[in-house]
Formats: structure tokens, C-alpha cells, sequence
């Protein structure tokens, strides 16, 4: 390309708005707050960045119209839940696109009854649920895990996402086992590296850390290794607490 | 038997070990334990481009009480750790143990909560093969290679007088810290 | 309590004794109360049949399994863990290993994901993905290969499993060429591929086709019509449509219930929109229609293999946006690694904001704006689905695989219950869990 100087750098090109790591969707939920510029916690400021403040936002909530067949399905969704004497209002918090992929964000109390729906509703069809993704957002105050719920519509072709989000402190959420078994090892998984606890499942255990693990270890919160091998009664310690090799 | 074993140090127990050695090393029966990637890699190698049968060693045993060395080939998660210690210690000695590939050698990249950092944790470990996962080659060079240790090892007195010397040995060697020069 | 001691007879084979004193008699006796011959067996972790560190408890009444249950877990590795503390071009390097037959099928879903939250799908080269598609489809091929291997041993057919190395063989030469890996190759980025095709590839996938040509109705004569072979897999490992929603399996459980559902036709990725292939199905819903399948997809692979090598044109295999793609185009060595020195020349030498950009993007890696995306693959075993959430960082904030041997290995319990015990290891091998998958 002719207008890239040596250095790869397009200064007219490279730094117009669209460019720049921006806000997307006002209003989203803070994940967390950036201070500085490249996420040093200890040190001096050497970089002449460190009072940088800026808070990290998730995209926010969208207004109608949503575009593509995204609004059909939310029409056909809120006419559904009317139905069933539901105010979607009431259910869902708020309906999220962005990278052209449709979220609803379900009140927890309110899941099972919208899955029902968007599987059993002729014109939704969800017949098939890719299972539970956990995601810890610890500077989310008071809705510091989410659950995350992928439904695939072979009928219409279509994808959505549902995500349900619980304190930290009351870390339940209705499990979807009833309306898709396909959850059952999703939601051990998803207890298991979280700790949400599924109200409903049949057999809530862990299913890939031992059973007499401690702690949830895909949280925030839980450190990457230094784990001590127990065997025995016997125990080597943890990587990061044996002698240092010089 | 047990019998080589108290057999007096001199002529005849060397010649003993010499025959032992070779009889073990000819016919070893390794365990199938395959983990992960590197399980993959010791199937091809018992497969037909490989065959791991030139070296005596095709016959993959399912029962530990049949097998004589364990293969750790991939991966050992802390809630695989107590079956692999079962399973070694149900083999019958004299046993050997390589450790194929980095992440049971030392964990490799997975340095987290959920792999033990180097199966030498758990088991005594004799050869230690490196690769991500290693090559069919790699592979068979080491068990060539535990061919050799297993013709030279040592029976009854000899081998109390062996491990003393490698202790001594091991105690003399100089630091990596303290070797001067170009290191390799 | 019985006090007395029979005296041992002598008979033909030679002494008898009678075991009597002690508690005997109530052990007897409690033997014959429990009318049922109900035994719980254990398989696995580490069971030569059972595919891996798969742990299989059954509940059998004689020959036939009443109740059966996975353990699993016995392989987690932590991957998704350890990439939030990579950047996201390192991640590749940790997907490739999650479902170790399908290393291709990762770093694609894993890259799809992070181009669309970087909202740079459309900018991905044509040829970076027409080679994405090639070698999909030659991991297509290995994987089932792997799959009737195995799948054949277990069945104490050892011959299919030597035919189905040889084969894979020839496959992982080509990786070797490509890659410079036999396995665990990272070579899929995100905004491309690391580099470009060495020479003579192109002749060697061709060779390859033409050799997989001939090997594969091998196959066919070895085992399709096998009577041996037909009477373990037919009617075995049974699940119908209804019980693959509920369950949500895909992949050839899910084709071999008569649903042509593949996501490269119904949800196209890397352009499999404009490639000619067919999507086999079977009405039979057992391990032997899956069997069928398998084949009739690794033939439909190599005619997308060869419309592949067809369409390939020269040009770039990564993004042009400088601040996503990676700064060097790496070449062989004589030393054997993958230096640039004309890279090194040009940072070290002649321009500093090349060298500081260089340094940026390989230690520091690039950002991606938040949200989160799914993106979906039709891996061999099925639907490979990744989640990915970023917080505008420079590391993935949360990925989560769902992994189709992960989901369809819940089916085994459906599958198993009410056949016999040796028909479990055919269910389970026509499932084909990868452990690595499975347990991530």
C-alpha cells in the first residue's frame, strides 16, 4: 500500500475515530476501571500515563428497531410471555446486539418460563441449547456472575443468547434442565469452576475437579496455579512456595 | 525371583546381571497409560510406519500386574494423580517409568491449578522425554535409551553400591550456578 | 454358628475340601437372599477400551447394563483458565491442545471468535481462508480416521487400526510440511494464518488425494460389509432424533437420525457457502450408520480438499490492518527456526518505530474492544462453539469451548442402558469422545 509509511503506521488513517478503541453502547455494565495505560500495579510512574481513568464498559442496550430477523424474534418472544400472563418487561432486563448477535439479559426468576417459551413457541422453535458458559465479573457489583446461555434454532436457522446474571452473595440461578438435559453437565460444569448453584438439578457435583476440592477455580478470585499435589497424606508444595533455583 | 538378589557380589553376580539385563530389556511389556496428545503419538508409534514391535515392546498391556513400564504419556491432572500412583503400584518390580512429553515431565505450558507439575511428584521417574508431543522418533530413542540403563542396572550388592555412588556423585556435582563458560 | 468340619473326599481330580466354619454358613446364606446378580463395574480411568481417561460405572444385571454413568474430569487441564493470562494470538496455542485430533477445528473457532469481536471478518484474506477450509478438512480426514481406528481395536479388529495409522500418517506428513508440527500446531491466528504454504504442498495434498482415492474403499471392503463388523454395530448405541435435541448432540449422532444438519451449510464460515459438497446422513440411528457417515463425509472432505487446491491464488494470509497482523512474515532458517532476518535487519537496523511496534505486538499483543461473541464450527464430532468475552484488554477475559465430544459423551448413558456390556465400548467408540475435549 502506498499511503503506509515505513514504520506501517498510517497516521491520517490509522487514528480517525473509528479506529480508536472507543465506548461501544453507552450505558453497558462496568466491568472494570483502567488506571493507567499499560497495567502496572506496583512501580513508579515512569510512563506519564498512570492518572489515566477510564472505565471499561460492556455494549449496552439496544432500541428497537434491532435490525434482521432480531426483531421478530423479540416481538414473537414479548407476544408469547403476554400470553402467559408475563410483562416482558418484567423478564427481560434488557436486549443487548451487538456484533450482529441478539442477547436478552432474563431475570433469574423468570428463565425457566422464557426457555420454555423459546423452545416450545412454533415460531421461535430454540430446539437446541450449546450448553452453560460462566463468567465471573468481580467489579460488577451486585451481579458478579453471569451465566450464559447460547440456543440454536435449526428450525428458522437462528442463534441467540440468553445471559442471567446473580450476586456473588446469593449465587443462585433456576437450572434449565427441564427444558434442555443437554444443561446437565453444563451446569455441573459451570457450579464447578463458579460456583452458581443451579436450583433444580437433579445431581449438583462437581464433575472435572475432585470432589473434595476447594474453591471454584475459574473465578477472578482464584489464582492460576500454585496448587500443592496432595497424595496420601503426603504433600509436595505448590510450585510458586518451593525453594527457588538460583 | 528374589533369588539374583542375594546372590554374593563377584563374577557370577555380574555375569547374572549381564543376562538379567539383557533378558528384561528384550522383552518389556510397557502399561497403556495414554493421558492426552502425547497417548496419540505412542499409538502411531506401535503402529505400523513405527513399529514398535522391532524393539520387542508391541505387546501394550491393559493390567498394570502385566506390565513393567508405565508410559506416562500427557497431561496428569491433580484428579488423575492417585489412579496413576494405583497403577504403578500395582505393577510388579523391577518397573520403569518414562515420562513422555513436557506436560508430565514438568507441566509444560499448563501451569495452573489443575496439572501436577511433573509427574516425578508422584512417581520415580526414569527417563524424561522431552516434545510437545515428542515424535514417534523421540519416543523410540528413549526406550532405547531405557533399553541401555536396563542392560547395565545392577543386581543385589552391586546395586546398594551403585545407588551410594550416584548419591556421592550427585552430592559432588558442581551447581549450574557455579559452571563457567558456554553451557551446552 | 456350625462347628463341625467335613473331611475332605478325594475324587477323580484329586482333593476336595469343604470350606465350613466361622461365618460361612451366613455368608452362604446372605449370597442366596440376594436373589439379583447386580454388580457395579468400574471401567476406567485408565481402561484400554474406554477412548482415553474416560471413567465408565455400570450397573449390570448378568450381561446387560442397567444404569450407566461417565466420570470424567480426570484430563482438565485448566486451558481456559490459562488463556485470560495470554494474549489472544498465544491463545492458539493453548486451543490446539483442548481436543488434540482436531487441533485445526479449535484454532479456526478460537480465531472466528476474536475476528468477529475485532470486527475484521470480512478483511481475512480469501486464500488464508481457502487454506483454513484445506486443512479443516484434511483434520476432517484424520479425525475419522482416528475415530474407525480406534473404534475397530476396540472391537478387537486390529487390522483397521493399523490401515487407519497408515493413513493418518500421510495426513500429519502434510501438517508436518505446513506447519512444521505433526500435532498441536497453532498455525491458524487470529486475522490469519502464521504463514504462508511452503513449496511443494500443494503437490503433496494432491498426491495425497489421489493415494486416499485408492486407500479408501479399503475401508469399505475391510469392514462395511463385514457380517462380524455389521453385528456389533448395527442396532447398537441407538438415540433417535427427539433424544439428540433433549440431549443436544451433533455431528454424525445427530446425521444419523435422517437430520442433515451441518453448520457449513446452515450456518456458512471461511466461505463454505460457495464449495460443492454433499451432507450424508443415515436413518438408522445406531453406531453403524454413524460408521457410514464417517466414511462418506472423509470422501465428501477430499472433494473439498481438491476444490481447495483449485482455487488457491497467491496473496497475503493475513489482515492488512498492521495493528492486528503479525508483524513478521516468518521463514525457515538454515538454523531451523523461524526467523525473518530481512524482519530483523529492517527492526534493528534501519527503522526504531518498527522495532517499538514490533515489541508492542508480540509482547504486549493487540487489543480487542468489549462484548462477547460465539462463534461455531461443524467439527468432525460436531458443533464446537466458542465464547468468548474481552474487557478491551489485551487478553481474553473469559473463553469457554463447548466442546461436542463434552456434550454428546451424555448421550452414552441413553445409549448403554438396557444392552449388553460389550455393546457399551461399541456406543461409546461410535460417539468418539476425545478426552482432551471432553475435559478441556
Amino acid at each position: 500500500m502506498s499511503d503506509v509509511s515505513d514504520n506501517g503506521v498510517n497516521p491520517e488513517k490509522d487514528l480517525s475515530a473509528s479506529n480508536l478503541p472507543g465506548q461501544r453502547g453507552q450505558g453497558g455494565e462496568e466491568i472494570r476501571v483502567q488506571r493507567g495505560m499499560f497495567g502496572a500495579s506496583n512501580g513508579g510512574d515512569t510512563s506519564g500515563y498512570g492518572g489515566l481513568v477510564r472505565s471499561v464498559r460492556l455494549p449496552g442496550p439496544a432500541s428497537r428497531p434491532y435490525g434482521g430477523w432480531f426483531d421478530e424474534v423479540a416481538d414473537e418472544l414479548e407476544g408469547a410471555l403476554e400470553e402467559q400472563g408475563l410483562l416482558p418487561g418484567n423478564a427481560i432486563e434488557k436486549t443487548v446486539v451487538d456484533r450482529d448477535e441478539l442477547t436478552f439479559h432474563i431475570e433469574r426468576e423468570h428463565l425457566v418460563s422464557v426457555a420454555r417459551t423459546l423452545r416450545d413457541d412454533p415460531a421461535l422453535r430454540f430446539e437446541l441449547c450449546t450448553g452453560v458458559s460462566g463468567v465471573h465479573y468481580p467489579n460488577d457489583k451486585g451481579r458478579e456472575l453471569h451465566a450464559v446461555y447460547h440456543l440454536r434454532s435449526i428450525t428458522h436457522n437462528r442463534v441467540i443468547r440468553l445471559e442471567v446474571s446473580c450476586p456473588d452473595s446469593d449465587r443462585h440461578i433456576p437450572s434449565l434442565f427441564s427444558v434442555y438435559p443437554t444443561n446437565d453437565w453444563h451446569e455441573r460444569e459451570t457450579y464447578d469452576f463458579f460456583g452458581i448453584v443451579f436450583d433444580g438439578h437433579p445431581a449438583l457435583t462437581r464433575i472435572m475437579m475432585p470432589d473434595d476440592w476447594q474453591g471454584f477455580p475459574q473465578r477472578k478470585d482464584y489464582p492460576l496455579g500454585g496448587i500443592p499435589v496432595e497424595y496420601k497424606g503426603a504433600q509436595i508444595p505448590a510450585p510458586d512456595q518451593r525453594r527457588s533455583y538460583s | 525371583m528374589g533369588l539374583e538378589e542375594k546372590l554374593p557380589s563377584g563374577f557370577l553376580l555380574t555375569t547374572v546381571e549381564q543376562a538379567a539385563g539383557w533378558v528384561r530389556k528384550s522383552s518389556v511389556f510397557p502399561a497403556t497409560f495414554g493421558l492426552a496428545c502425547c497417548a496419540i503419538e505412542m499409538m502411531t508409534t506401535g503402529a505400523g510406519r513405527y513399529d514398535l514391535a522391532r524393539f520387542g515392546m508391541e505387546v501394550f498391556r491393559g493390567s498394570p500386574r502385566q506390565a513393567d513400564l508405565m508410559i506416562v504419556a500427557g497431561r496428569v491432572s491433580q484428579k488423575m494423580a492417585p489412579v496413576l500412583r494405583q497403577v504403578y503400584d500395582q505393577m510388579p518390580n523391577p518397573k520403569w517409568v518414562i515420562s513422555m512429553g513436557v506436560c508430565a515431565s514438568s507441566g509444560g505450558m499448563f501451569n495452573n491449578y489443575a496439572i501436577v507439575q511433573g509427574v516425578d511428584h508422584i512417581v520415580p521417574v526414569d527417563i524424561y522425554l522431552p516434545g510437545c508431543p515428542p515424535r514417534p522418533e523421540m519416543l523410540m530413542d528413549a526406550i532405547l535409551k531405557l533399553h541401555q540403563k536396563i542392560q547395565s542396572s545392577k543386581l543385589g550388592v552391586n546395586a546398594e553400591e551403585a545407588a551410594r555412588e550416584a548419591e556421592e556423585a550427585a552430592l559432588k556435582a558442581l551447581p549450574t550456578i557455579e559452571m563457567k563458560g558456554l553451557l551446552r | 454358628m456350625s462347628t463341625s468340619h467335613a473331611s475332605p473326599r478325594e475324587t477323580t481330580e484329586g482333593t476336595v475340601y469343604t470350606v465350613t466354619g466361622g461365618d460361612w454358613d451366613e455368608v452362604v446364606q446372605s449370597a442366596a437372599r440376594a436373589d439379583d446378580e447386580r454388580i457395579v463395574v468400574n471401567m476406567g480411568p485408565q481402561h484400554p477400551s474406554t477412548h482415553g481417561v474416560l471413567r465408565l460405572i455400570l450397573e449390570i444385571d448378568g450381561e446387560t447394563v442397567t444404569e450407566a454413568r461417565c466420570g470424567i474430569g480426570y484430563l482438565h487441564t485448566g486451558i481456559e483458565k490459562n488463556l485470560e493470562y495470554r494474549t489472544w494470538t498465544q491463545g492458539t496455542t493453548f486451543v490446539t491442545r483442548m481436543d488434540y485430533l482436531t487441533p485445526f477445528f479449535n484454532e479456526t473457532a478460537y480465531c472466528l471468535g476474536v475476528e468477529k469481536l475485532l470486527g475484521i471478518e470480512d478483511q481475512i484474506p480469501d486464500r488464508a481462508s481457502i487454506i483454513r477450509v484445506l486443512l479443516m478438512e484434511l483434520n476432517r480426514l484424520s479425525s475419522h480416521l482416528v475415530c474407525i481406528a480406534t473404534g475397530g481395536m476396540e472391537l478387537g479388529a486390529t487390522t483397521i487400526m493399523i490401515y487407519g495409522f497408515r493413513d493418518r500418517e500421510l495426513i500429519l506428513d502434510i501438517y508436518e510440511l505446513i506447519t512444521g508440527l505433526r500435532m498441536n500446531h497453532a498455525y491458524i491466528r487470529p486475522g490469519g494464518l502464521a504463514q504462508d504454504l511452503p513449496p511443494g504442498a500443494v503437490d503433496q495434498i494432491r498426491e495425497f488425494v489421489k493415494k486416499m482415492k485408492k486407500n479408501l474403499p479399503e475401508y469399505d471392503k475391510l469392514a462395511t460389509g463385514n457380517p462380524i463388523f455389521k453385528a456389533r454395530m448395527q442396532d447398537v448405541g441407538y438415540l433417535d432424533l427427539a433424544g439428540c435435541m433433549a440431549l443436544g448432540a451433533t455431528g454424525p449422532i445427530l446425521r444419523s437420525t435422517g437430520l442433515p444438519h451441518d453448520l457449513r451449510k446452515a450456518q456458512p464460515y471461511c466461505g463454505y457457502e460457495t464449495y460443492d459438497f454433499e451432507i450424508p446422513t443415515a436413518d438408522t440411528c445406531d453406531s453403524y450408520g454413524r460408521f457410514l457417515i464417517r466414511l462418506e463425509e472423509m470422501r465428501q472432505s477430499l472433494k473439498i480438499i481438491e476444490q481447495c487446491l483449485d482455487r488457491l491464488q497467491p496473496g497475503p494470509v493475513m489482515v492488512a490492518d498492521k495493528k492486528i497482523a503479525w508483524p513478521a512474515q516468518l521463514a525457515l532458517g538454515p538454523d531451523g527456526l523461524g526467523n525473518s532476518l530481512d524482519h530483523i535487519k529492517k527492526i534493528m537496523g534501519t527503522s526504531m518505530e518498527a522495532l517499538i511496534h514490533h515489541f508492542k505486538l508480540v509482547t504486549e499483543g493487540f487489543r480487542v474492544p468489549p462484548g462477547q461473541t460465539y462463534a461455531a464450527v461443524e467439527s468432525p464430532k460436531g458443533e464446537l462453539g466458542v465464547h468468548v468475552v474481552s474487557d478491551g484488554g489485551t487478553r481474553p477475559y473469559r473463553v469457554h469451548f463447548r466442546d461436542p465430544s463434552f456434550t454428546n459423551l451424555q448421550a452414552m448413558a441413553a445409549m448403554c442402558e438396557g444392552g449388553q456390556v460389550a455393546d457399551v465400548i461399541v456406543a461409546v467408540a461410535s460417539i468418539d469422545p476425545v478426552m482432551g475435549g471432553v475435559d478441556r
